[in-house]
């Protein structure tokens, strides 16, 4: 078995997982620490977010402000104390990031500028034009070269931890190149691996969005928390599902139903005063509804409404949103400088996760988590878009720290155990790999994505939540009998695909199984037959463990602070 | 939607069992407004799960998926099927070595990224208490457009000099490295310029512009090569008549 020891194994490369290589590095530059990633980390999909990240930033903002935006888009299933530390902590990241060569917009003074964004009271999404993901991604990347004691694991797929005595110890993870099965070992090891959109069958998220670290952790006896709530973006190009950033939103943009009409100000919707910017579990509600209604357009993929930019003008368009205009005109048929642009909700992120406290640690000792991977509990019922990004830094910094800290107070690894599960890994995915069987993937993937998005989708009731249940329970047993062709060692693409289905269907119980048990509307979590939010009996966060027969419940508190629950109306 | 039938030639290369790249024919019934990638994904998923492609995103920003579309770099996600005829010809990108099929080797290119140091260079680190540096929209402007490089790597299959000199740090990190000399947050101009006076650089360039013309983000890599090359030089004057320091 080819095996190597580091301090610090993070498995991830895009914003969170760079972010605590690099704090990492800096604390101690003696401490060896992997950076795992089954793709080249400039390709992680942090690349393709667009709008921006949330700090305070201007003279009528504070960290209160921020806190409690947070807090009421999160349907107060957030916690407050981790929300707190959340926004004092933001702007010195993005700061940070500044210092690292991040090309934010500019104000004509010269100071960072900022826009709205969907849910936030005023002015404090950072951005770079509409390509944030893509150049704090790039920054982070190019910043991590820097440090010797930062050692890549390019294109190598982390197919399990290895859990020893109680506690993680490494990661078996597949060399995708060679084929073989290495031991990564390491005294702590931290997922940063983002979410799982692909679970659903029309998401923004790319082909890689697997829920590949929720899966690693579940199947190793650690609760998955909060996993009812998925965010469907509002704007999403039908088709595709790509995503149209709420930036657009943000500089002025208008939704309209086949009337012509801003819905968002002539009906009632929840969102008041705010419109376009209300947060986007409403919005996207507010969408489905016009389509219900009768008042969606027809088109080749299913009716949407239109995102109407035309009134800003080519000049805001050209400068500000430059990638929403390449993608409208490639993807969407049409230039928003004359066009509308068809938009509808669309998959786009998990506020659930792996259940970390406020330092990314897990129940497990030694396994810590941050980014989308984890529910460190910002987020709550529904995350405000431009929180994510600065989440995947703040959190990303600080477990990385407390990884690094516990990996140099622990002892190490009995390594022949360590050697034998990885031997044990090994064998697994080497039956899976060319595996004859019945079953064929891309229609398990097919049946998964059909059954998440009549369960699970913007609206629920508890037959089709329930119905869901018994189909993912379902694939999980087909999933045994799946047939693959590629039996080659190099580069098996289909071998990969595989795994990643079989952490898909774990993850996708989870969600299923969550979301059936929530009796209440929350956030994200919207039921046709249970339209209240009810804080007597479902004030709480959800926790999955792996049973023997599929996902257990249990229930943790929330943590209040100086918000008591209120109704939430914009 | 109306269907239509185009033949890909693929090339396969396997190196468990093949001695040299062959090439494998498929029908694919297309939709009028697919991207090449997707032609690729029906294959995969349809016809034969054992081809082998990177690809991510799927809208122009995570740059896994360049390959050779009928002779030329594409970035597949992007370009669209329709400005192809009814034989598509698919290959890796030219001049990386084949891993596997239309996967290359890119290990290469991350060392040459490296060696331009791509980031911020100061004598004195910016302490996070003052805060972020002041940068005016037109400082902004003359670096931004060589900050969009998505590392597709089309600018290196397009280069005749990659082509003949593999060593050739080539356009995307000639480019990187010039945005941050661009950078007015940056003072390690010197640093960088010595590192393009060396062998395999900026001089080995030949002005063939291809890669400006193949690139699918408009970075313009041809005009960071010759902005590079014109600083080098005069960094190199100024050392003789000037004590350096940063701007």
């Amino acid at each position: 078995m080819d095996t190597t020891r580091h301090d610090l194994v993070i498995v991830g490369g895009g914003a969170a997982g760079l972010r605590a290589a690099i704090a990492a590095a800096v604390q101690d530059p003696q401490a060896s620490i992997a950076l795992v990633s089954k793709v080249y980390p400039m390709r992680s999909h942090t690349v393709s977010a667009e709008g921006g990240a949330a700090a305070v930033a201007r003279a009528d903002d504070n960290l209160e402000m921020h806190a409690f935006d947070t807090v009421k888009g999160s349907d107060f299933l957030g916690d407050q104390d981790v929300i707190q530390y959340f926004v004092a902590e933001a702007p010195k990241e993005l700061t940070l990031l500044e210092h690292w060569g991040c090309p934010w917009s500019r104000n004509d003074d010269g100071t960072v500028a900022t826009r709205a964004f969907g849910g936030m009271s005023t002015k404090r999404t950072w951005y770079a034009a509409d390509k944030v993901g893509f150049h704090m991604l790039h920054s982070l990347f190019q910043q991590s070269l820097r440090y010797p004691n930062i050692v890549r694991y390019d294109e190598q797929f982390v197919t399990k931890l290895i859990v020893d005595g109680g506690a993680v110890h490494g990661v078996a993870s597949l060399d995708i190149r060679e084929g073989a099965v290495r031991l990564i070992l390491g005294r702590a090891v931290l997922l940063a691996c983002g979410g799982g959109g692909k679970i659903f069958p029309f998401t923004t998220n790319g082909n890689i969005k697997t829920a590949d670290g929720m899966a690693l952790a579940y199947r190793e006896g650690v609760a998955l928390k909060d996993m009812e709530f998925v965010q469907y973006h509002p704007t999403g190009l039908p088709g595709t599902g790509i995503l149209i950033t709420e930036a657009a939103r943000g500089e002025g943009g208008h939704l309209k139903n086949s009337e012509g009409e801003r819905f968002l100000t002539t009906r009632d919707y929840g969102v008041g005063t705010k419109a376009e910017l209300g947060p986007r579990d409403m919005i996207s509600r507010a969408i489905i509804q016009e389509i219900e209604a009768g008042r969606g357009i027809k088109g080749p993929y299913g009716e949407y409404v239109n995102l109407d930019l035309t009134h800003l003008g080519g000049d805001v368009i050209m400068k500000r949103l430059p990638m929403v205009r390449e993608l409208s005109m490639l993807y969407g048929g049409a230039d928003p400088i004359t066009q509308p642009i068809p938009v509808r909700p669309v998959v786009h992120y998990m506020m659930g996760g792996v259940d970390v406290d406020i330092d990314g640690a897990s129940a497990l000792p030694g396994l810590y988590a941050a980014g989308e991977v984890a529910c460190v509990s910002l987020n709550g019922a529904n995350r405000l878009g431009s929180n994510s990004l600065t989440e995947c830094l703040v959190f990303g910094a600080r477990s990385g720290l407390a990884a690094l800290r516990f990996a140099k107070g622990t002892s190490a690894a009995n390594e022949a155990a360590c050697a034998r599960q990885a031997e044990e890994e090994s064998a697994r995915v080497a039956a899976l790999r060319g595996k004859r069987g019945g079953e064929r993937m891309a229609q398990l993937r097919r049946e998964l994505g059909v059954t998440m998005e009549e369960g699970c989708g913007v609206y629920r009731e508890q037959a089709s939540m329930e119905a869901t249940v018994h189909a993912t329970a379902a694939l999980r047993g087909r999933y045994d009998d799946l047939g693959l062709q590629d039996k080659s060692t190099v580069f098996n693409t289909e071998l990969v695909a595989a795994l990643e289905l079989g952490n898909m269907i774990h993850v996708a119980e989870t969600i299923a199984v969550s979301a059936a048990h929530r009796n209440e509307s929350r956030g994200a979590h919207a039921r046709r037959d249970t339209k209240k939010r009810d804080d007597q009996n479902f004030l709480y966060h959800t926790l999955a463990f792996a049973g023997y027969s599929g996902p257990r419940l249990a229930k943790k508190p929330v943590t209040l602070g100086i918000w008591e629950p209120e109704e939430r109306k914009y | 939607m109306s269907e239509q039938k185009k033949t890909f030639v693929v090339t396969r290369f396997d190196p468990d069992k093949d001695q040299a790249p062959r090439q494998q024919t498929y029908e694919v019934p297309v939709q009028p407004d697919w991207k090449v990638l997707d032609a690729l994904n029906y294959i995969k998923d349809e016809i034969d799960g054992s081809l082998s492609h990177r690809w991510s995103c799927r809208m122009a920003v995570c740059g896994s998926c360049g390959m050779m579309v009928d002779g030329k770099p594409s970035l597949t996600c992007k370009d669209a099927l329709s400005d192809y005829g009814d034989k598509v010809e698919i290959a890796p990108l030219a001049n990386f070595p084949i891993v596997r099929d239309l996967v290359v080797e890119l290990e290469g290119f991350l060392e040459k990224l490296k060696s331009v140091k791509p980031y911020i260079l100061r004598a004195k680190e910016r302490a996070l208490e003052e805060g972020t540096h002041r940068q005016s929209p037109e400082q902004l402007e003359e670096f931004k457009q060589f900050s969009y490089c998505i590392n597709c790597m089309l600018c290196y299959s397009a280069c005749p000099v990659v082509a003949n000199e593999p060593e050739f740090i080539g356009p995307a990190a000639i480019a990187l490295g010039h945005r941050y000399n661009m950078d007015s947050r940056d003072e390690g101009q010197h640093e960088r310029n010595e590192i393009f006076r060396g062998e395999g650089t900026v001089f080995s360039c030949s002005y063939a512009n291809e890669c400006s013309e193949v690139c699918p983000k408009h970075v313009d890599p041809a005009a960071a090569v010759n902005q590079a090359k014109f600083n080098a030089v005069i960094d190199w004057l100024t050392g003789f008549v000037t004590t350096r320091g940063g701007k």
